[in-house]
């Protein structure tokens, strides 16, 4: 069913969507705040002239045609970047207050504080148990009686206690797809990290696990601040309390497409009053 | 919240990570240092009585009396060059023809599989047993000869040749050798003038990069060429003979100054013979990828 | 109008001798190792007859007197073989993790290089280097055949390793990372256990690989007879040198107990292999499934 509507809203005639949410409380803090955020692979820029605000116990969904940068500039709020040979960030990219990419800053430290739940579900190659584990182990918590409270307060957090808590010693691998992305959240969320990145966490789903996790995602968000790449227009309208739609222009001095920020307002207003012919074009299915 | 919170905290995580990475970066000193200590040896070594009898070290006759100082190891480079040719020429069409039924018509077949299997085995027989296999076999009874040692070695490069042929038919893509079924042609004629073709340069590095393993071979020449060659002989199916490596391993343990330095100058023709073969074997590889 | 002699086709003949002649090449491998098998074993019947099963069980070799025990030589070779793997396997595995995740891009490429060249190097070239330069700082015993077997196993173990870590794919790593794992805690959470198959196919390779090795080994081991000890600083012997050291010498019956040490010696390394070959392909065939 969803599926068939994401169909319709590509194509013909689309119906506009509409968001659930009307209203966003502006007075919520801001966690990051990029200013003129660029990001090179090699001597390619893959995007330029991101300057935005998140803010502290909301979603933001980033939407967009495939390259238009989305998934990369949410890399970059975790330094998910310096993984990759030849990859750079330039401009600023704040973390209360804090400039991410200053030297003295450490990645290992970030990605603590900012977790990321990916496109494919990447479980690893252990038990349920110790794929929940992993996080708080590697943040010293040896004991236990506390790590089993742990494992079972994400896994609730995560609805999936309830299938898999009489086979936590089991593999990870042995889980369906959906099970295994609610079971990447759990494990992100087992650090108690401050902000959840989510690149286009539903993309491998069937509708009834995408409907699962989106739920899911409404309840995390009064403990965290959420960030979502997704390709599914209805779904940003669905959870999202703030949108940025990204797009692709030619850059004239290399003949290359660089991804660029062109709107970002509250969802409301990106869904039914966009300020850009583009993203109204997007939107509204027109884009080519 | 301020940069502090953020800057890596001097725990025993990121003290372990670094002393590890550190350790990894120890080990890969720990591979370098023999590498270039036996390079250094063998060039300033070798370099010595090459350059000071130049060329006769290379066409000289080995003295007679180890004792002696001086050039050459001519007999002992025919010979190497002779035993690894003969070789050559008897693996790489056997283990060309191999990876073609391996994969051309055996696939996944029983026969196949186990064929596939029993030559990742045989890289791994010692050296020596296919010398003392090739001597029961064939020196036993027809006496001491280049081609012994070339069936020796020819054993050893086998399973080299077949693993990487067939390695190379695989990334022949299909639809070649359906455009060739499609105008009529035979499957052997299609394999010979379509898919061989196609996979010609990797076959020729696999091929070389055995050469180069089986050129400085010493175990198995040991009981096929004889001992104690050490003038030319150029009958390839017939009377003792010698080669570098052999060589190298007679006068290594010897007492007397000229024989080890002769050592050392065998070393450096060897190694710089092996490592030519593999140069040109990457040639081939990278005129492939373009 | 068509019958069915025109369909069958002339060239069927040429296709199907062709398809014989391959076959033919492919069996060659089994020959080979059936005959070896065959025809030394029917050479190592003569000590086998005259002495016996004391030929495995006896720690004495003494030529003069017609003895010829094989165990000091397993020994031998088992330790040293050991040795090499001691030495060989950190080191390897430090490389190998090294190359794929520490090193950038660029020296990257200059490392396999360097890799390959050492594997390149024939082993009797470091047997004289062993002879001639290592011995100045470790005399010829146990431990300096292991030392330099373990630098001739090195480019094996590390390239094999390599390729195994390689497959790991980049989300699993990046799982760790994301949780604020170190690099080091990635690699134990992630490409570890996704390798851990293919790196112990890749040791045993390694050791099949060091109990073989011949000449490097006759060249530094100190070639003493009947040394069963833990003593790594004591010359001693493997199968493989002593067959290489004393094969010149040797009278029928001595001839025919080196032929029945390399039969020995050539059971172990077939088992060895054995066990390495399937684990490395089991291990390869899930590390694709899962990717």
């Amino acid at each position: 069913m969803v599926a068939e509507s994401i169909q319709a809203a590509r194509t013909v005639a689309p119906p506009r969507v509409r968001p659930t949410l009307t209203t966003v409380p502006d007075a919520a803090p801001t966690v990051f705040d990029l200013t003129d955020v660029e990001v090179f692979y090699g001597s390619f820029r893959a995007v330029r002239g991101v300057t935005m605000a998140i803010h502290k116990n909301q979603i933001t969904a980033f939407i967009g045609p495939s390259g238009c940068g989305k998934t990369t500039v949410l890399r970059a709020f975790n330094r998910m970047h310096d993984t990759t040979p030849g990859a750079r960030v330039a401009g600023k990219l704040r973390y209360h207050g804090v400039d991410l990419y200053d030297p003295e800053v450490s990645a290992v430290e970030v990605r603590r504080r900012i977790g990321m739940v990916f496109q494919k579900p990447n479980p690893v190659p252990k038990s349920i148990y110790d794929n929940i584990a992993f996080g708080p182990r590697v943040n010293g918590v040896r004991e236990r009686g506390k790590l089993d409270a742990i494992v079972e307060t994400s896994l609730r957090s995560a609805a999936l206690w309830d299938e898999v808590k009489d086979r936590l010693s089991a593999s990870a691998l042995g889980l369906s797809g959906g099970q295994q992305q609610r079971l990447c959240i759990a494990r992100t969320i087992a650090v108690e990290p401050e902000v959840v990145l989510m690149d286009e966490p539903c993309s491998a789903l069937d509708p009834i696990a995408t409907a699962r996790i989106e739920e899911l995602m409404r309840e995390l968000k009064s403990r965290f601040t959420i960030v979502i790449v997704t390709h599914n227009m209805q779904q940003a309208a669905r959870v999202s309390d703030r949108t940025a739609f990204f797009s692709t222009e030619l850059d004239s001095a290399t003949e290359r497409r660089t991804g660029t920020l062109v709107e970002y307002d509250a969802t409301a207003k990106i869904f039914s009053n966009p300020g850009d012919q583009r993203t109204e074009n997007y939107i509204t299915g027109r884009f080519g | 919240m301020n940069v502090a919170e953020l800057r890596a905290k001097p725990s025993w995580r990121s003290v372990k990570s670094h002393l590890m990475t550190g350790l990894m970066g120890l080990a890969l000193l720990v591979v370098l240092a023999p590498l270039v200590s036996v390079l250094w040896s063998i060039s300033s070594r070798g370099l010595g009585i090459v350059t000071s009898a130049f060329p006769a070290f290379f066409t000289a006759e080995i003295p007679q009396i180890s004792r002696a100082a001086g050039p050459g190891m001519g007999p002992a480079i025919v010979g190497t060059l002779m035993v690894t040719l003969g070789a050559t020429l008897v693996a790489v069409p056997l283990g060309v023809l191999g990876a073609i039924y391996l994969h051309e018509y055996g696939r996944a077949g029983k026969f196949a599989r186990l064929v596939r299997f029993m030559a990742t085995v045989m890289t791994g027989v010692p050296s020596i047993v296919m010398g003392l296999f090739v001597y029961v076999m064939w020196t036993l009874r027809f006496g001491y000869s280049a081609f012994g040692g070339s069936l020796a070695l020819a054993c050893l490069m086998l399973p080299i040749v077949i693993a990487s042929t067939e390695q190379m038919l695989r990334l022949v893509p299909d639809h070649l050798r359906e455009a060739a079924y499609a105008l009529g042609t035979t499957k052997s004629r299609t394999i010979l003038t379509v898919v061989l073709p196609a996979a010609l340069p990797g076959i020729v590095s696999g091929s070389l990069l055995a050469v180069a393993r089986a050129a400085g071979e010493t175990a198995p020449l040991l009981f096929a060429l004889g001992l104690g060659a050490t003038a030319y002989n150029a009958h390839f199916f017939d009377g003792i003979n010698t080669a570098l490596s052999q060589q190298i391993f007679v006068n290594a343990t010897s007492s007397f100054a000229g024989a080890q330095e002769r050592a050392w100058g065998a070393a450096l023709t060897l190694v710089v013979l092996a490592f030519s073969f593999s140069v040109v074997a990457r040639v081939f590889v990278h005129a492939r990828r373009r | 109008m068509i019958d069915a002699a025109a369909l069958r086709g002339r060239r069927d003949r040429a296709d199907r001798s062709f398809r014989g002649l391959a076959i033919g090449a492919a069996a060659t491998v089994l020959l080979v190792l059936g005959l070896i098998a065959v025809t030394m074993t029917a050479r190592a019947r003569t000590v086998i007859g005259e002495l016996g099963v004391s030929f495995f069980t006896s720690s004495r070799w003494s030529p003069a007197d017609g003895l010829y025990g094989a165990l000091p030589f397993v020994w031998g070779t088992l330790y040293t073989a050991v040795i090499a793997l001691v030495i060989a396997v950190p080191v390897s595995l430090g490389v190998a993790l090294f190359i794929t995740e520490v090193a950038p891009r660029a020296l990257k490429r200059w490392l396999i290089y360097a890799i390959d060249l050492l594997a390149v190097v024939p082993s009797v070239v470091f047997g004289l280097w062993g002879v001639l330069v290592l011995s100045t700082v470790l005399p010829r015993s146990f431990l300096a055949a292991g030392v330099v077997l373990a630098i001739m196993i090195i480019p094996i173990i590390t390239s094999l390793a390599r390729e195994v870590l390689e497959t790991t794919p980049v989300a699993d790593k990046e799982a760790a990372l994301a949780l604020g794992a170190t690099r080091w805690e990635m690699i134990g959470a992630s490409v570890i256990p996704h390798s851990k198959g293919g790196i112990v196919g890749a040791v045993m390779l390694g050791l099949g690989r060091a109990m073989g090795e011949t000449i490097a080994a006759a060249l530094v081991i100190g070639s003493a007879t009947g040394q069963i000890t833990l003593d790594a600083l004591a010359p001693g012997n493997s199968m493989p040198a002593v067959i290489a050291n004393s094969w010149g010498e040797a009278d029928t019956l001595q001839r025919s107990a080196l032929i029945a040490l390399a039969v020995l010696l050539f059971a172990m390394t077939i088992v060895v292999n054995l066990i390495a070959t399937t684990i490395v392909q089991r291990s390869m065939r899930r590390a694709r499934g899962t990717v």
